[in-house]
C-alpha cells in the first residue's frame, strides 16, 4: 500500500470551502508580522511578492510596494530568508512566491528553484514567463518539486488553454480582467463562465484574482472558484499603516476569509 | 542550403529566439495578441500590396531614399593627424534628412500599416528623447488614429520641444512618474496600458526590442537603411564599404544599417554604446559592454542590472540612448562575434557633435554623435583607401539646449 501524502497546496484546495489566497510584497514593512497576521486572519495560501524594479503587470498599489521594499534594501536573499522563517513558524500553510522573471533567473533557474525549495516554498508564479518560454524556469521548478503556477486570462482562448495547463501545478491563477493588478473589477457572471470553462479542461484548482478588494466580491467569486486571490487591498494597508499594519491586515483578512469560506 | 545555415540573416528562429536571446517573455494576457501580430506580420510580408504601400509612403512622405554622402572635409580633418597612408574615407547614410528628423519614422510607417491591417483603432507608444514619440504622433496624424505617448516625467521636462511637437500632432502625452520616470518606466506604463486595452490598441514599439515579433519586424522596417546604402555605395564607388558604424540605444538604426550587410564577410561592423561618464562606474547606458543577460520588457537580452536582477538606471547625455537594455539581435550578434561593440563617453560624443557641425555644416543628434566619436577614433587608424560608412540617424535640433548647457552657453 502506498501512502499518499498531500502537498500543502493540495490540502489547501481540497477542503469543502474555497481558499483565500492573500498577497503581500516581501520586504515591505514588517513582513514576518504581516504574514503572521494574514495566517491569523484565516488566509489559506500565502502569496509572497518578490520585489522588482519594473513590475509591468502591477497597478499603482503593488508598484509602490515594490519600490518601498527595494528602497528599504530588500535582496533576493532577504526574500528567501522571509520564506524560510515563515515555513519554520507555519509548517502547514502553503507559500507561493510571485514575481518577475529576471530576479528569478539571475543566478540561474536551478539556483533559484533549489533555494526556494530549501526555504519551503510550494509554488512560484512568474508573471512574464508564458508557456512558450517555459524552458527558462519551468523545468528547474518541477525538478525541485515546486509547482509552476501559470496564469490564464480572458484572452486565453480554447485553442491556447491546453498549452497553458500543460506543465502547470498547484493551482491555475485566473486573471479575471485584461489589465493590471488592483484596478478594475470583473463582472461575477463573466468570472463564473470563465471558471467553468477552465474546470472543464483541468482538475487543477482555479483561483481567481485581479481587482478583488472586498469581502462581497470575494464571496461572490468563491461561489464558483476554488480560490480567491486578494493583493492590492492588503498591500495598500501595509503602505498606509506601516509598522501598525498587522492588526489592519488581520481584520481585513478575517472578513475576506469569512466571506470566502462561507460562500457555498 | 549550406548558405542558409551559415547566414547571419536567418535569425530569429520560429520562437523568436536569436540564439539564447529574444523570445516572448510577456504576461499571458498579451501572449495571444503578440501571436496575432506575428500571424498578421507574416501575412503582410507576403502581400505585395503591403510592401507597395510601405515603399510609397517611404518615398513620398518620408523622403526616401535618403542620400549617401561622402564627408570630404571631415575625412580630410581626420586624416591630418593620421600616419602616412592612413585616414579612411568617411561616408554618411543621411537618415537625419527623413521627415521628422530621424530614422524612427521608417519603423512607425511599417507598424501603423500593420495596426490598420489588424483593425486596431488606437495607438500607444513609449518615448525617451521624444523622437519615437514624434514619429508615432506623426503617422497617427497621417492616418487619423488617436495616439497616447508615454514619456518619463523627467524626460518631459528635459525634452519640452518634442512634447510640444507631439501635442501639435494631436497626441496625448502622458508623463510617467513611476520608478525613475525615464524611458524604461515609460515602456512599463505602455505595457500596462496595452494589457488593459488589448482589444483595440496597437503598441508601436520604437526600437528593435520587446517580445517577438517586434525585434524582427522593427529590424525589417529599418533595413531599408542598409538596403539603400548597399546599392548606393555599389553604384557610387563600385564596391562595398569596409566598416559600418552606428550608435546603439535599443539598436534599431544600427540593425537597419547592418542587417543587409551581415553576410558580406569583408564588411566589418561596429556598434557604439553610450558610455556616459565612463564604463568603470555606474553612470553609463552600455548594456552590452557593462551589463549581463536577463529578461525585461518581453525579451531576453543584455541588461544593466545588479546581482539580484534588479534593473539599474542607465545614464547618457543622449536621452535616446538612456535605456538599460538592448535589442536581442545585437546581443546575439555580439556573442556570435559578427559585430564589434564599443562605447564612447558623453564628453567624446559632445566633441563628435561639434566636429561635424564645424567640418560639414551638419548638426547631428547626440545619438549619432556617439558614432561620430568612434569614427574620429577609427578613421586615422585605417588605410586611406578604406571606406567607413556611418549611419547619421538623426539631426540635432532637439539637442541644442542640452549641448548649450554642457558648453556653458546661456540661451
Amino acid at each position: 500500500m502506498t501512502l499518499v501524502v498531500m502537498s500543502r497546496l493540495e490540502s489547501a484546495f481540497s477542503r469543502p470551502q474555497a481558499a483565500l489566497v492573500a498577497f503581500i510584497t516581501a520586504g515591505d514593512g514588517d513582513t514576518a508580522a504581516n504574514l503572521d497576521a494574514l495566517v491569523a486572519g484565516g488566509a489559506d495560501v500565502i502569496e509572497l511578492g518578490m520585489p522588482f524594479t519594473d513590475p509591468m503587470a502591477d497597478g499603482p498599489a503593488i508598484q509602490a510596494a515594490n519600490l518601498r521594499s527595494l528602497g528599504a534594501g530588500t535582496t533576493t536573499a532577504d526574500v528567501l530568508q522571509i520564506a524560510t522563517d515563515f515555513r519554520a513558524r507555519h509548517p502547514d500553510v502553503p507559500l507561493v512566491l510571485m514575481g518577475y522573471a529576471n530576479p528569478m533567473i539571475r543566478r540561474g533557474p536551478e539556483w533559484f528553484a533549489a533555494e526556494a525549495a530549501k526555504a519551503g516554498v510550494d509554488g512560484v508564479i512568474c508573471v512574464d514567463i508564458p508557456p512558450e518560454e517555459d524552458d527558462a524556469l519551468g523545468p528547474a521548478l518541477r525538478d525541485a518539486g515546486i509547482a509552476p503556477i501559470r496564469l490564464a486570462t480572458p484572452t486565453t482562448d480554447a485553442a491556447r488553454l491546453p498549452q497553458v495547463l500543460e506543465g502547470s501545478g498547484g493551482f491555475v491563477y485566473y486573471v479575471s480582467v485584461a489589465g493590471i493588478t488592483g484596478k478594475q473589477q470583473a463582472a461575477t457572471a463573466s468570472i463564473a463562465e470563465a471558471v467553468a470553462r477552465l474546470k472543464s479542461a483541468t482538475d487543477i484548482p482555479i483561483a481567481v484574482g485581479f481587482g478583488v478588494r472586498t469581502p462581497e466580491q470575494a464571496g461572490a467569486i468563491a461561489k464558483h472558484a476554488d480560490g480567491v486571490v486578494v493583493g492590492s487591498a492588503l498591500v495598500e494597508l501595509v503602505g498606509e499603516h506601516g509598522q501598525n499594519a498587522p492588526a489592519k491586515l488581520e481584520e481585513l483578512t478575517k472578513s475576506l476569509a469569512d466571506a470566502v469560506h462561507s460562500a457555498r | 542550403m549550406n548558405d542558409q545555415r551559415n547566414s547571419f540573416k536567418n535569425q530569429p528562429d520560429e520562437r523568436g529566439h536569436f540564439g539564447e536571446f529574444g523570445g516572448r517573455y510577456v504576461a499571458e494576457t498579451l501572449m495571444p495578441l503578440i501571436l496575432d501580430l506575428e500571424r498578421e506580420y507574416r501575412a503582410a510580408q507576403s502581400d505585395p500590396a503591403f510592401k507597395a504601400q510601405f515603399d510609397d509612403l517611404l518615398e513620398h512622405y518620408v523622403g526616401r531614399p535618403s542620400p549617401l554622402y561622402f564627408a570630404e572635409r571631415l575625412t580630410e580633418e581626420l586624416a591630418q593627424n593620421a600616419p602616412q597612408g592612413k585616414g579612411a574615407q568617411v561616408w554618411f547614410k543621411r537618415d537625419e534628412l527623413n521627415h521628422t528628423g530621424a530614422h524612427k519614422i521608417n519603423n512607425c510607417i511599417g507598424q501603423i500599416l500593420l495596426a490598420i491591417r489588424m483593425g486596431k483603432t488606437r495607438i500607444i507608444a513609449e518615448t525617451g528623447a521624444g523622437q519615437h514619440g514624434v514619429a508615432t504622433a506623426t503617422v497617427c496624424a497621417r492616418f487619423g488614429l488617436p495616439c497616447v505617448i508615454y514619456m518619463g516625467a523627467e524626460d518631459v521636462k528635459r525634452q519640452s520641444p518634442n512634447v510640444f511637437r507631439m501635442k501639435l500632432l494631436g497626441a496625448e502625452v502622458v508623463p510617467v512618474t513611476s520608478g525613475g520616470a525615464t524611458l524604461k518606466d515609460a515602456m512599463n506604463e505602455g505595457l500596462r496600458d496595452w494589457v488593459a486595452n488589448v482589444h483595440d490598441t496597437f503598441y508601436i514599439i520604437g526600437t528593435a526590442a520587446g517580445p517577438h515579433p517586434y525585434p524582427e519586424l522593427v529590424r525589417d522596417f529599418q533595413s531599408v537603411i542598409g538596403k539603400e546604402a548597399r546599392e548606393q555605395m555599389l553604384s557610387r564607388t563600385g564596391r562595398l564599404p569596409d566598416q559600418l558604424i552606428a550608435c546603439i540605444g535599443g539598436g534599431s538604426n544600427a540593425l537597419g544599417l547592418f542587417h543587409p550587410f551581415l553576410d558580406d564577410a569583408d564588411v566589418k561592423m561596429l556598434g557604439v554604446e553610450a558610455g556616459g561618464h565612463g564604463l568603470d562606474g555606474d553612470e553609463h547606458a552600455a548594456s552590452l559592454l557593462g551589463g549581463a543577460p536577463g529578461v525585461l520588457h518581453g525579451n531576453k537580452t543584455y541588461l544593466l542590472q545588479d546581482e539580484d536582477g534588479q534593473i539599474t538606471e542607465g545614464h547618457s547625455i543622449s536621452a535616446g540612448l538612456d535605456y538599460p537594455g538592448i535589442g536581442p539581435e545585437h546581443a546575439w550578434l555580439r556573442d556570435s562575434g559578427r559585430v564589434e561593440y564599443t562605447a564612447v563617453t558623453d564628453e567624446e560624443a559632445l566633441e563628435g557633435f561639434q566636429l561635424l557641425c564645424r567640418t560639414e555644416g551638419i548638426i547631428p543628434a547626440l545619438e549619432p554623435s556617439h558614432a561620430l566619436a568612434a569614427v574620429a577614433k577609427l578613421a586615422p587608424q585605417l588605410d586611406a583607401d578604406k571606406i567607413i560608412l556611418m549611419n547619421l540617424c538623426g539631426r540635432g535640433d532637439k539637442d541644442i539646449f542640452t549641448v548649450a548647457e554642457k558648453l556653458g552657453v546661456e540661451m
